[in-house]
């Protein structure tokens, strides 16, 4: 098994997944803490299936579907986003109505786009492996500004996700933070579209900072944790799938998906074996 | 002394619905008012439209003699712990310098100066040993010092604070209100509560909000605001407040 790893490793396509493993769970980590803490899964999960219309487009104007889709992830980051700050009610239904329309245009734009349709279903279900050299250029732009992003407004970041209310009392500028915030979602959405394709991409996206959030209590660490997680997760996903030849996208997700319910039980279990401690030094 | 806050004719509310009626409020920079008032009279639409949070439909508002946004400033809002994700990964010295971040514009790292008041702030709530604890580990009342704490951190002129002991027990409450007591020697305090019983033992003055706001910055609750707050009779209302001036039947109707 070793060979045949070790073998997998000489081709070009196999070093340039690793390679984008690692550059989509640093963008992967750093961002799905904020979703995870910020409760925005859901706004999440809107963001990238509407991205699928960015996809569509790629194929009726014949550019590259990975720029389509960074530009209407982009667009849709940013009209949910202001949707979910300026409706008072309601807006989920919004987000699931812009949802889907997304979807729908991805589907209508691909039926009208002539010629030859390949690999549409990576986009949906992922593909590591087909990872293009523009595209890994893309993403390492796309995590530099993500980094530079967080580092300059950590501590705004923090308390926008902590406390939104008594950030806007401080007279920051929360409307624009949270646009920046949503943006950088629609970014890393796009870049995982590649990995796990867009179904599973709210899979990846939470697991690795849930699992972290129950073991780790800071959010610097949160997010390292998560990006060490995430790393672990595609690439033990990707080795897997090579060797039984499985759909890589899925390997990661089960993998990660039984990751995150060991590590729940494990936490419980050793909860009650804690407290079970503490209740026996009392009656002593 | 000239007031830290002053409500003129103020209509409040959302859309269609007005929640606040003709609101007239003033507050002198030594007060400590507790507000009471029925659930839905409006305490929350009154602590929103101070904070800048509700735009007010007619009236004029102004804290520090700017209008609410800017004036905002000098508030240091305390809202409710149960509001808080107990497994939010932060330590209570982080919480504390949020207090500091209207200081400390975009792009710039908070500075010694601005841990300093926050270790400060943390001292005036006597948890400064503890600032490097994640706040889940902490009780409700622990939670609610640090919470005040990153109010004292942006070194308010007011403070306002949201049913400040709701899920605390009545102890811990006790020296809640007691620390609140000697921060009212440097502000202004304005707590909002449902406990009458518990904050007519600390607060100086007491007012009613039910729609319309019944305060005349005295301590007395008298029978009218009574009447005018709660339009129905609810029990214990008249239990445990000094200085009461209740009608008769208003008595009767609260031993119902």
């Amino acid at each position: 098994m070793i060979n045949t790893i070790w073998s997998a490793l000489q081709y070009g396509f196999m070093q340039n997944a690793l390679i984008t493993a690692a550059l989509v769970s640093i963008a992967c980590g750093i961002i799905g803490t904020y979703v995870v803490l910020k409760r925005i899964v859901f706004l999440s999960g809107g963001v990238a299936h509407a991205a699928y219309g960015g996809i569509g487009l790629g194929y009726l104007l014949k550019i590259p579907p990975l720029v389509s889709a960074l530009g209407f992830s982009l667009l849709a980051s940013f009209s949910m986003a202001w949707v979910h700050r300026k409706t008072k009610e309601r807006s989920d239904t919004i987000i699931g109505v812009m949802w889907a329309l997304g979807m729908a245009l991805g589907i209508i734009f691909v039926d009208l786009a002539s010629g030859y349709k390949a690999d549409l279903m990576s986009y949906l279900f992922g593909s590591i492996l087909a990872v293009s050299q523009l595209e890994l250029l893309l993403m390492a732009v796309m995590d530099i500004l993500i980094i530079i992003m967080v580092a300059l407004f950590f501590k705004e970041f923090l308390a926008l996700s902590f406390d939104e209310t008594f950030t806007t009392i401080r007279n920051v500028a929360v409307d624009w933070l949270y646009v920046i915030l949503v943006g950088m979602i629609g970014l890393t959405v796009v870049m995982m579209m590649r990995v796990v394709g867009l179904i599973m991409v709210i899979a990846l996206l939470t697991i690795p900072p849930a699992i972290s959030n129950m073991f780790v209590k800071d959010m610097k660490k949160m997010m390292v944790m998560s990006i060490l997680l995430s790393l672990v997760f595609t690439t033990s996903g990707l080795l897997v799938s090579y060797l039984i030849d499985l759909t890589s996208g899925a390997v990661i997700i089960m993998i990660s998906g039984i990751a995150y319910l060991l590590s729940y039980v494990g936490k419980n279990l050793y909860q009650i074996y804690k407290n079970r401690q503490a209740g026996v030094e009392v009656h002593e | 002394m000239q007031d830290v806050i002053t409500l003129r004719h103020v209509w409040a509310g959302y859309e269609d619905d007005v929640v606040l009626e003709d609101i007239n409020f003033s507050v002198r920079p030594d007060d400590f008012i507790g507000l009471i008032g029925p659930n839905g009279g409006g305490k929350t639409t009154l602590m929103r439209v101070l904070l800048g949070l509700v735009k007010p439909m007619r009236g004029q508002v102004s804290i520090m003699g700017k209008p609410p946004e800017l004036g905002r400033e000098h508030i240091g809002y305390v809202p409710q712990i149960i509001d808080f994700d107990r497994s939010f990964p932060i330590t209570l010295f982080d919480v504390v310098r949020m207090g500091r971040l209207g200081y400390r514009k975009l792009f710039h790292r908070y500075n010694a100066q601005d841990n300093e008041i926050a270790m400060a702030a943390l001292g005036d709530v006597e948890m400064a040993s503890l600032k490097d604890t994640p706040i889940g580990e902490l009780s409700g009342g622990q939670r609610q010092r640090v919470l005040i704490a990153r109010a004292l951190a942006s070194q308010p002129q007011i403070l306002l604070l949201d049913e400040p002991t709701s899920s605390i027990d009545p102890k811990v409450s006790t020296s809640i209100y007691e620390l609140l007591q000697r921060l009212n020697e440097r502000m202004a305090i304005i707590l909002v509560s449902h406990d009458m019983n518990a904050i007519s033992s600390y607060v100086k003055t007491i007012g009613c909000v039910s729609r319309k706001l019944f305060y005349h910055a005295e301590k007395a609750v008298t029978a009218q605001m009574l009447e005018a707050a709660y339009q129905c009779p609810i029990d214990l209302i008249a239990h445990g407040l000094p200085h009461r001036h209740l009608h008769d039947h208003v008595q009767e109707e609260a031993a119902l």
